[in-house]
């Protein structure tokens, strides 16, 4: 599905991401972890076409993606969700939802169409199933953290992607949604068969669904496998979970 | 409660100042429907896109100089000249906008007010075509034979029968940019507002996006500019002026951004209180300002985004019990 070679990204001399490789095979579910500051949100923006790499190459469903423009690597079914909320504030949650409906439909040159009659299923269904539906007409900016959270997954959702990547879906959330979010990224990836990459702080909601770990430190990655053999890397020990325990 | 259709009501309204039988009042009012497109193409932009252009006059004044040259030396007739306005405004819309949408926030203004001063500046000193600073007087009315051999329009002064030419024209205008605003591209247009950023990552090409509005947007001042230097008797260079570019953005502020038809509201009570001001006072720049920011503390959605406010809460006021959560409830201190 997506497979990353020796990509790197310099900032002013200081080397965020270093020669990372990684794959993940179509339908799996993989997270990427380390520290503060060891280059996750930068390995993403790489991916999602937000930065350019400095080197390496990334190829999506064996397309080469490197340095492709953020929009044409959403086209191609690759979704995303931030680590802080990113969405539309002044729509409401249905605007949203439609939007993205809309724009990845490619209708969005349509000058003549009213767009509120557009995909009203498709969203109400997507809103119904993400448990947003009463909160269709409310003011996106005016939720709660935790329903913003849902919003953009909402939005992320309507693009229908094949892969999506979510950086930190939990974050600033309270046990109790962490644990609601959880269930429907599994029930939702299920459903449509997606791939899944995230990066998470949260190590219990690492290891209850992630089937890959992928650890980063400093820019490099530092160890790649199953969450048991991961667990038990030397490695990682030291420089990750050894911090926490 | 039926709704009222404010849009027509207002528009029969326009249509019946002629037969005021006041040559002012036509005046006003054609100067306000005229600059209300102008004002209302520019809030594509700024309300619409979140993209705030210092140099809409650019187009204003493109579109008053195509139309005026190919009405006066070239003999076109009005409404092919007029549409060439636009087409030439959003031309040069889409070849400057070009090189503004790569351009973010204040350093995208600061372009859009440079390409603005250079096409004054071109207008100023190109003496053979567009008159220097002389500008083109005496652009000629269009011919309205068939306005003036009718029943009722043919008592009309020629003053007037441009008037309601240039009221349908700028009504078939804003209908269009409703139904552009309402359209999935009006849409997509909202959501690069709000965060051009994620626009990016739901599959959008927000610079493309982005400058079609410049474009769409650059049309329709271009229109506005051909109908005002036909309304004015003639064009001149400081139609492209920067404090000209200003005005729109005055007029949105004044009426609000987020409304529809706010940008045309400000433009009325923009040119009503410039003509009350200037017919009592020499010192109406300062009584104008003055005015301004009053209004703007006092109506800080904008005078459209105000009353629509208002009007919602009056609708949702005698019965409570219905809309509890849609609208703000006042506490009760002692409750």
């Amino acid at each position: 599905m997506l497979e990353v070679y020796g990509v790197s990204k310099r900032f002013d001399g200081f080397t965020a991401v270093d020669g990372v490789d990684f794959s993940i095979g179509r339908g799996e579910i993989a997270a990427v972890i380390g520290p503060n500051g060891a280059g996750k949100s930068t390995f993403f923006n790489l991916i999602t076409g937000h930065l350019r790499p400095d080197a390496g190459r990334i190829i999506l469903k064996q397309r080469d993606i490197t340095g492709a423009p953020p929009h044409r690597i959403c086209l191609m079914g690759m979704g995303r969700s931030f680590q802080r909320t990113n969405i539309f504030p002044k729509l409401t949650v249905f605007e949203n939802v439609q939007a993205a409906f809309i724009t990845h439909r490619r209708r969005g040159a349509n000058f003549w169409d009213l767009s509120d009659r557009l995909y009203r299923g498709e969203t109400e269904a997507l809103l119904a199933s993400l448990g947003l539906a009463d909160k269709a007409d409310a003011l996106s900016g005016a939720l709660s953290h935790g329903n913003q959270k849902q919003v953009e997954l909402g939005i992320a959702l309507a693009c229908d992607p094949e892969i999506l990547l979510l950086d930190e879906p939990t974050a600033g959330m309270s046990a109790a949604e962490t644990r609601e979010t959880i269930r429907l990224l599994e029930r939702i990836a299920a459903e449509r068969g997606l791939t899944l990459l995230f990066t998470e702080h949260d190590m219990e909601v690492v290891f209850s669904i992630a089937q890959k770990i992928a650890v980063l430190h400093q820019g490099r990655l530092i160890a790649e496998g199953r969450p048991e053999a991961v667990q038990q890397n030397a490695d990682v020990r030291r420089v990750y979970l050894g911090e926490r325990h | 409660m039926t709704r009222i259709p404010w849009t027509l009501v207002v528009f029969i309204a326009g249509l019946a100042v002629p037969f005021l039988g006041s040559r002012f009042y036509t005046f006003v009012a054609s100067d306000i429907v005229i600059v209300s497109l102008f004002a209302m193409s520019l809030n594509l932009l700024l309300g619409y896109t979140g993209l705030v252009s210092f140099g809409h006059a650019a187009y204003f004044g493109i579109g008053a100089y195509t139309c005026a040259l190919l009405m006066k030396s070239a003999n076109v007739p009005f409404l092919p000249s007029l549409l060439a306005a636009g087409l030439m405004a959003g031309a040069f819309a889409l070849l400057f906008g070009f090189f503004c949408v790569r351009l973010t926030r204040i350093y995208f203004a600061m372009l859009t007010l440079a390409f603005a001063q250079i096409v004054w500046a071109i207008c100023f000193k190109w003496n053979d075509v567009t008159g220097g600073e002389q500008g083109l007087p005496n652009v000629p009315y269009p011919d309205m034979a068939w306005m003036s051999a009718a029943p009722i329009l043919g008592n009309f002064r020629v003053g007037d029968q441009f008037y309601l030419s240039a009221l349908i024209i700028v009504a078939l205008c804003f209908a269009a940019l409703r139904r552009i605003v309402d359209s999935p591209f009006g849409r997509v247009l909202t959501v690069i507002r709000d965060n051009p950023e994620r626009a990016q990552f739901i599959g959008v090409n927000v610079r493309a996006y982005q400058l079609a509005a410049f474009v769409v947007a650059g049309f329709f001042a271009g229109i506005s500019g051909g109908l005002f230097g036909i309304f004015n008797r003639g064009v001149f260079p400081d139609f492209a002026f920067w404090t000209k570019s200003a005005e729109p953005l005055i007029m949105t502020i004044l009426g609000g951004m987020g409304s529809f038809w706010g940008p045309a509201v400000g433009a009325a009570a923009f040119i009503v209180l410039n003509q009350q001001i200037t017919s009592f006072t020499e010192y109406w720049p300062l009584t104008m300002g003055t005015v301004l920011i009053v209004l703007l503390f006092v109506f800080p959605g904008g005078i459209a985004g105000t009353l629509t406010g208002l009007l919602a809460r009056l609708r949702a006021g005698p019965k409570p019990a219905n809309a509890p959560a849609s609208t703000p409830q006042m506490v009760k201190p002692n409750a």
